[in-house]
């Protein structure tokens, strides 16, 4: 099977979990339950074609306290993928707004594929920041490091202004994956939505991203940009 | 009696409601004190189903809990109540299967007294208040579980952060938010779920019917109050009319007018009203969180209504809500893990517990959010959003009962529980630790035991024990008015006693219909 099958193969089994575990949740204090949340579902407005993206699209099924847990982000212009990576981890709460998650993470897009053996902790920390941090290991001794950051800043009910922030840092190069070691690129977005319902918020925002170091040298070597501004408009959902 | 699936239209969408004999709410049920009762309850519905008649002092097997009292009700199946009405007053009755509650079984309980009564009346109503959604319970339990804050549109917004800002400066602002911010709480996280979803009913009819009760002028009425509600606590007065209380929970009180009172989930109140005038009035009950309200009209002519006042300000929580400490801290992290609460000798009957504030170790984890540090006994408190109205407020303060108190022992040992739970995860629990984990808690049948509760939550729990009247620790030991239903005001404490004189198993929860699912005990009198 082609992993990008797979991938969807793996989807349509969070997906039908779903399904059939709403019939379960009666009276039971922790019914299992399902969740699928598209974070960023965005056209960029780049100088080439435009670039659909999604980033922090995720799902998860479980209880409250123990959880599967799908992560995916990737790219999609001229009618292919150029990024995909996804995560599946289990998740487990271990304090009272933190959660550790621990699993696998698969780069498949740009090829060659990578795998990664995951460990993060996700949760709110004071001041109401959602952070997820996590650090990878893979294979011939690789190791990655990756910090996500995300704050709510309302505006009214419905109006929501969310800054956000990626960091990644690899351990060593990977000239294959175009990754270079130290900071290898880091992102930062605002982005304004309005949620016509809480599971349903159209967004507009801006989006800038930069590569550093050797991963700035390869791209450039590739004929590639190393950073970009760029203009988004896209969907925040989840169910 | 028959369980059966009815089709409503509260909101302009038909819904399928769950009903008792077709109707939302429930048929009134007249008893007589005295009577011996045969109910048969029939159930057409396609899962299982009970009824439990909510402080009416039953066997225990006729108490309607699935899993305690009974096996429930199977679909298709008749289950037959019998038992001996052993008390009068306003009480009431409704599902205990699932989140049925919710979907329209609740229906009040009026017993006739054998002695003639301590007041007088010319006319009276039951004003039953309730909570309809349009969505599926179960469906909003889910939506709690995944976005705690789903119903909650009074949140914080930059707005407002820029009038504090601009009135009292970087500084202060800083420092009252410092500890929200810290702790990953919201100061305006009053009710779980809201008048988003909910519309609110008087009767069975919304705001914008309205319910209506006549009266010919100079009478006085009685208005038998019952919050038949899923998770809504009310604040109900009549402007232009004063109430005066008679009976809380159904049973007698030393009579207390005021001009409104909170009533939490499962409590009843009788008040006598004695309208002057040929005027209508407004029977207005507001959410506790001001998301909306339930009404009614007392007229003496129906072509003849009253305005309707506008709704208070949203309530905010105070540092007091949380329990904060004032001038010396809790202990923390003692004593053992066990289910059962610390048990040491009691003080005297009256004035509530003076035992020191234990948080156990099963009190910290991912299950709980906060431990109140130093919660206050505090029933002369009316509560978050009605301090300082203007109004004469009924407080607990206030509730004497009419006669003296049947058991007047002082209590042999006390038991300390405390209400916890984790708002953003939405998980209740009890000492920590969720019904499906607990131990029951156990009492030996005749003794005298003080149950001491701390709220570890920003949220009032009204808590409820079956089979057992909870004689709340209001101020005159002599005379505790017995109570059902006991409001546990968030980041405080409050006592009551309990005679054992019902052997059985029994159910004791928050009526919060999705609190209870985990802040639920097992009590087992032997």
């Amino acid at each position: 099977m082609k992993p990008i099958k797979k991938h969807i193969c793996i989807g349509l089994l969070f997906g039908s979990l779903g399904v059939w575990t709403a019939a379960l949740a009666a009276m039971e204090d922790d019914p299992v339950l399902a969740k699928v949340m598209i974070g960023q579902l965005e056209m960029r407005a780049a100088s080439g074609d435009n670039p659909l993206v999604w980033d922090d699209v995720q799902a998860w099924v479980g209880k409250d306290l123990n959880k599967l847990w799908l992560k995916t982000e990737g790219e999609y212009v001229n009618n292919r993928v150029e990024e995909l990576e996804i995560q599946l981890l289990y998740s487990r709460a271990l304090t009272t707004y933190w959660d550790l998650q621990a699993g696998w993470r698969r780069n498949i897009r740009p090829e060659p594929t990578r795998d990664w053996l995951a460990l993060g902790f996700k949760g709110l920390a004071p001041y109401f920041f959602d952070i997820d941090a996590a650090v990878f290991i893979g294979e011939s001794g690789r190791t990655a490091a990756r910090l996500e950051g995300e704050y709510q800043l309302l505006f009214t009910q419905r109006l929501i202004l969310t800054p956000d922030l990626e960091i990644n840092w690899y351990g060593k190069d990977d000239v294959g994956a175009g990754i270079g070691s130290g900071l290898s690129d880091m992102e930062l977005g605002l982005r304004l939505r309005y949620e016509i319902r809480r599971e349903f918020a159209p967004y507009v925002g801006v989006n800038w991203w930069k590569k550093f170091g050797d991963t700035g040298d390869f791209a450039r070597a590739a004929g590639e940009k190393t950073d970009d501004f760029q203009w988004v408009i896209g969907l925040r959902a989840w169910f | 009696m028959r369980i059966g699936y009815q089709e409503v239209n509260f909101t302009g969408h038909r819904r399928i409601a769950t009903a008792v004999n077709g109707t939302v709410p429930s048929p009134v049920l007249r008893w007589r004190e005295g009577d011996s009762i045969t109910l048969r309850v029939i159930n057409q519905l396609a899962v299982d189903s009970s009824i439990h008649w909510h402080g009416i002092l039953v066997p225990t097997d006729m108490d309607g809990v699935p899993g305690l009292s009974f096996n429930g009700i199977a679909p298709g199946e008749t289950f037959e109540y019998r038992f001996d009405v052993k008390q009068s007053g306003t009480f009431w009755y409704h599902s205990h299967s699932d989140f049925q509650e919710q979907t329209g079984m609740y229906g009040a309980i009026v017993i006739d007294s054998r002695q003639p009564e301590p007041f007088t009346y010319d006319r009276e109503y039951v004003v039953m208040l309730s909570d309809w959604s349009d969505e599926d319970p179960e469906k909003i339990y889910a939506k709690l579980k995944k976005q705690s804050h789903y119903y909650n549109f009074r949140q914080r917004t930059a707005g407002d952060l820029w009038r504090d800002l601009e009135r009292q400066g970087l500084k202060q602002t800083w420092n009252q938010r410092a500890m929200w911010n810290r702790m990953r709480m919201s100061y305006r996280d009053i009710s779980d779920v809201t008048g988003y979803t909910y519309t609110f009913l008087m009767n069975g009819r919304t705001p914008a019917d309205g319910w209506t009760g006549q009266f010919k002028r100079g009478e006085k009425v009685r208005l038998r109050f019952v919050n038949g509600a899923a998770m809504s606590f009310f604040d109900v007065r009549i402007p232009g009319l004063e109430m005066t209380v008679v009976a809380a929970d159904g049973q007698n009180i030393e009579p207390v007018t005021v001009d409104e009172f909170r009533i939490g989930v499962a409590e009843t109140y009788d008040v006598i009203v004695a309208p002057k005038d040929d005027t209508a009035y407004s029977i207005f009950a507001q959410a506790i969180d001001r998301t909306g309200y339930a009404r009614g009209t007392l007229t003496p002519d129906p072509s003849l209504m009253a305005s309707v006042p506008e709704m208070d300000p949203a309530p905010v929580l105070t540092h007091a809500d949380m329990g904060m400490a004032m001038d010396h801290g809790a202990i923390d992290h003692s004593m053992h893990d066990m289910d059962n609460a610390a048990v040491t000798t009691a003080g005297r009957v009256g004035h509530g517990s003076t035992e020191p504030i234990v948080h156990r170790a099963t009190e910290f984890g991912p299950q709980v959010d906060m431990r109140a540090e130093d919660p206050q006994y505090r029933p002369d408190d009316p509560g978050i959003g009605l301090r300082d109205n203007g109004r004469r407020v009924l407080t607990y303060a206030d509730l004497s009962n009419l006669y003296p108190s049947p058991d007047p022992r002082d209590p042999e040992r006390e038991i300390q529980l405390h209400l916890t739970g984790n708002m953003a995860r939405y998980m209740w629990s009890v000492n920590g630790i969720k019904f499906a984990d607990s131990e029951p808690l156990e009492l030996e049948y005749g003794e005298r035991v003080r149950i001491t509760l701390v709220n570890d939550t920003m949220m009032n729990h009204p808590m409820h024990l079956h089979g057992m009247w909870s004689d709340l620790e209001s101020g005159d030991g002599a005379h505790l008015p017995r109570k059902h239903t006991v409001i546990v005001q968030p980041g405080s404490k409050i006592s009551y006693l309990v005679t054992a004189d019902a052997r059985g198993t029994w159910a004791y929860h928050c009526h919060l219909l999705f609190h209870m699912p985990g802040m639920f005990r097992t009590v087992i009198v032997s």
